[in-house]
């Protein structure tokens, strides 16, 4: 099993929710964070002065999956995430060790 | 250049002598003695009226911000303070003389013909005068009114620029010219049918004008990235903050009463009881329906659409409010309430055109309906006017002529002007910029700047 963080836009979510849902990829949770890559930050006005922001608005995405599932779920969320310009985001996977559904006990990759 | 010329002739037209002569300092108008008394007392109800009507362009802020997304709350606060402000100085300029010269209803204001006015120009001259300037200012207030309407159907995704220059062309052109046709003395108002067109506080003048001009402003910016799916379904974007679209409707609420029973000129004219009561009367009725409507529809009461029925009732009891008896305004409110929802039906699913706030709908359809209200329901109590229920037709054939004017006029200029904005400047951001929000992109500030947005 392996855990998907991926930072996409926030106004990529509901294509990349249903690209998941297309390969059957339902379960998820999503946050909304400020964070900065390679892009530089945008110059905002306050009264009289201006400031930088360099950490953006991102959604972080998170999907647990089976090893098997893996590549396909990237290629889902990298094909529906993309627009080809800076801040399009990252997408990180890792191990997961164990998993249990709280409500039936289940564990491992039934449980997912 | 333009505005420069515009000036000038105002200006001169300033300079040509009128027959009653201005008094600036007031101090012939006021004249010590019972009748001096009366004068005071009616300045005083049309100047409180008028910061009554002041205060709905809060109540227009809050409802719009509340309805749209919060990346856009910015851009749609400064659309709200600029329609009144640049409103203000084009209505001074140019659209009080063409609106209400020749009406002579103050000093100043004698030159004008059924079609347009040409008197009063930039409150100079003759005009230069307390009567006149109590009538400036009330009126100015209902044309900050009509164009601050267009904001909410063009949310989110107009340029500012553009926006600004519809505000300075309708409240210089658009707004007065229909309203000289109906208040200034002008054609619609000497119909040979009942007593004229009649429009007692503008459901028409002000509402119908302001909501179709937003459907063709909403029609040629086309609609929001996302409201409509490829198949023509609309999508709900859901607003950021509904106390705010609650709070709003309050606050516009309030204002009718001085939107309304302000229009009177007068405090001596006792029917102000009568019309603050049919005011009143056509909100609750709208929001009752709305109410029910929905919840016998889908099981829910929905809070939105409660606001827009009561919005709607005002705005179709503002023409007919004096002319009417109490239980006319229930039914017209309610009426109202029923037309605005099969209208926000009718412009999303039929029409297909994004319109945040409902704007057409609550304004435009039911502009329309007070309109031939009147028509219907006037029982001749006051101003002689009769619609079908007093055995009167006339009035019935003035308004409808009246409602299908305001409807081509506003609809068709609204339409040409749009159109040469969007080819001389633009009248969208681009899909870029619409998606990070035009808070940033038109004006570099967030809404609610957080914790992280101080970090330097």
């Amino acid at each position: 099993m392996k855990k998907i963080e991926a930072i996409i836009r926030e106004e990529k979510l509901d294509e990349v929710k249903s690209a998941l849902e297309k390969i059957g990829i339902t379960g998820l949770n999503v946050a909304e964070v400020k964070g900065r890559g390679q892009q530089k930050g945008v110059k905002l006005q306050w009264r009289a002065t201006s400031y930088t922001v360099d950490m953006l608005p991102k959604l972080k995405l998170e999907v647990v999956v089976k090893d098997k599932e893996v590549k396909t779920a990237v290629k889902a969320i990298r094909e529906s995430a993309y627009t080809g310009n800076f801040g399009d985001g990252m997408i990180f996977v890792m191990p997961i060790e164990e998993v249990i559904r709280v409500r039936t006990g289940e564990q491992g990759e039934e449980a997912l | 250049m333009i505005i420069g010329t515009l000036v000038a002739g105002a200006c001169l037209w300033a300079l040509v002598p009128g027959a009653m002569a201005g008094d600036p300092s007031g101090a012939s108008t006021y004249t010590g003695d019972l009748e001096g008394l009366k004068t005071a007392i009616n300045f005083t109800w049309v100047l409180v009226s008028a910061f009554l009507v002041f205060f709905m362009q809060a109540g227009f802020a809050l409802v719009g911000v509340g309805a749209i997304r919060t990346k856009n709350t910015v851009n749609y606060l400064a659309k709200s303070y600029m329609d009144f402000s640049l409103g203000a100085i084009f209505f001074l300029v140019v659209g009080f003389a063409l609106m209400f010269g020749g009406s002579g209803v103050a000093p100043g204001l004698e030159l004008g013909n059924a079609l347009i006015g040409y008197s009063g120009w930039l409150l100079a001259g003759d005009a230069y005068d307390v009567t006149t300037s109590m009538v400036w200012l009330f009126q100015a207030m209902f044309a900050a009114t009509a164009a601050t309407i267009v904001a909410g159907a063009m949310a989110g995704r107009t340029k500012f620029q553009a926006y600004l220059v519809y505000t300075v062309l309708v409240t210089a052109v658009i707004y007065p010219i229909y309203g000289h046709w109906v208040w200034g003395g002008g054609w619609l108002s000497t119909l040979p049918f009942g007593a004229g067109a009649v429009d007692f506080a503008g459901s028409g003048v002000v509402h119908a004008v302001g909501g179709f001009v937003a459907l063709a402003g909403a029609y040629l910016v086309g609609p929001r990235t996302g409201k409509f799916k490829t198949d023509g379904t609309p999508v709900a974007i859901p607003g950021h903050n509904v106390t705010y679209i609650v709070l709003g409707t309050f606050v516009l609420f309030f204002g009718w009463f001085g939107f309304n029973p302000g229009s009177t000129l007068a405090a001596t004219d006792l029917r102000i009881a009568v019309i603050a009561v049919n005011t009143f009367l056509a909100g609750a009725a709208g929001a009752v329906v709305a109410c029910y409507t929905t919840f016998f529809r889908t099981g829910k009461a929905n809070i939105f659409l409660i606001c827009n029925g009561s919005l709607a009732g005002l705005v179709a009891i503002t023409a007919p409010c004096a002319y009417v008896p109490p239980w006319a305004a229930v039914l017209i409110g309610a009426i109202a309430g029923i037309l605005v929802m099969a209208s926000i039906w009718f412009v999303e699913w039929v029409l297909k055109i994004d319109d945040p706030v409902g704007a057409v709908s609550v304004h435009g359809v039911n502009g329309l309906w007070g309109l031939l209200a009147v028509g219907i329901f006037a029982d001749g109590t006051y101003g002689d006017v009769r619609g079908l229920i007093a055995g009167s037709s006339g009035q019935f054939v003035a308004q409808a002529i009246s409602a299908a004017v305001v409807f081509l006029w506003a609809f068709g200029l609204g339409l040409l002007l749009f159109a040469v904005i969007k080819y001389a400047i633009g009248l969208r951001v681009s899909k870029e910029e619409e998606i990070v929000g035009l808070d940033i992109s038109e004006h570099g500030t967030p809404s609610y700047p957080g914790p992280m947005d101080s970090w330097r």
